[in-house]
């Protein structure tokens, strides 16, 4: 399985989780998120960049309430909450969120 | 959780016990990925690290060489979820020739404290390990 993206292949698992993240770039991150009918804004973005920057720092994509008090820390409390994640991915911020950051199902994800 | 017996309330102390180098078997990742997942319970979590189990916690691991991910970065991870206590026997570091400066400088940021940092790694004698140990409701080694 994979994404086909400008005449390259980037496999993915059963869940649409890249294979290999270091293979990862933003128009790829569109077309995950298309896929996941989001739309990509400047408030996507930034969960997903953040997400990114986790795990370059600690080599894990943090759980959810890890991911709400991470986010409260650095951009405020109005952005550091579940409604603002879900509004933003409704269907699981760390688990959609990831997917188009190309990491890894964060641990203990089920 | 609709187990039987489960009690939402009660919060019980939980030691992860490493005793293993951290490449070479997949029980010191694994008890990684299982204190990340516990740590949603809400208990009281330690984690302590003996013998080879000291290892894991060694700074300026490189597994280049092995085809292993690196996972020793995830321990700085662990303040995050609330793992705050991480116990080192100083009898397991002196057998091995290392010291606490051989040690990873694990941190967390402790909320009640306006997020001042503080070190997360704590050494102890082996009998206070033994103490430690007979003092928790739940003991999972690895």
């Amino acid at each position: 399985m994979a994404y086909e993206l400008n005449g390259n292949s980037y496999d993915h698992d059963e869940e649409g989780y890249l294979t290999d993240l270091s293979k990862w770039n933003s128009e790829l991150a569109e077309l995950i998120a298309e896929d996941e009918k989001i739309a990509m804004t400047d408030e996507h973005w930034e969960v997903v960049n953040f997400l990114r920057e986790y795990y370059d720092e600690y080599q894990i994509a943090p759980a959810i309430r890890v991911l709400v008090k991470a986010m409260k820390k650095k951009f405020g409390p109005e952005k550091g909450s579940n409604k603002y994640l879900y509004e933003l991915f409704p269907y699981g911020p760390a688990k959609q969120a990831c997917k188009i950051a190309g990491l890894p199902k964060p641990t203990g994800c089920v | 959780m609709e187990e039987d017996g489960y009690q939402g309330d009660v919060c019980k102390r939980f030691l992860y016990v490493n005793r293993r180098a951290p490449y070479g078997t997949i029980y010191a990742l694994e008890s990684l990925e299982v204190v990340l997942i516990g740590a949603a319970f809400e208990q009281d979590v330690s984690v302590a690290f003996l013998d080879d189990g000291v290892y894991q916690l060694v700074k300026g691991q490189d597994t280049s060489g092995i085809g292993m991910k690196n996972f020793s970065a995830t321990y700085n991870a662990l303040g995050d979820y609330e793992v705050t206590k991480l116990f080192v026997e100083k009898e397991s570091l002196a057998e091995r020739g290392l010291t606490a400066d051989d040690l990873m400088e694990i941190t967390y940021e402790d909320e009640d404290d306006d997020w001042a940092e503080k070190p997360s790694i704590r050494l102890v004698d082996r009998a206070e390990m033994a103490a430690l140990m007979a003092d928790q409701d739940v003991i999972l080694s690895f």
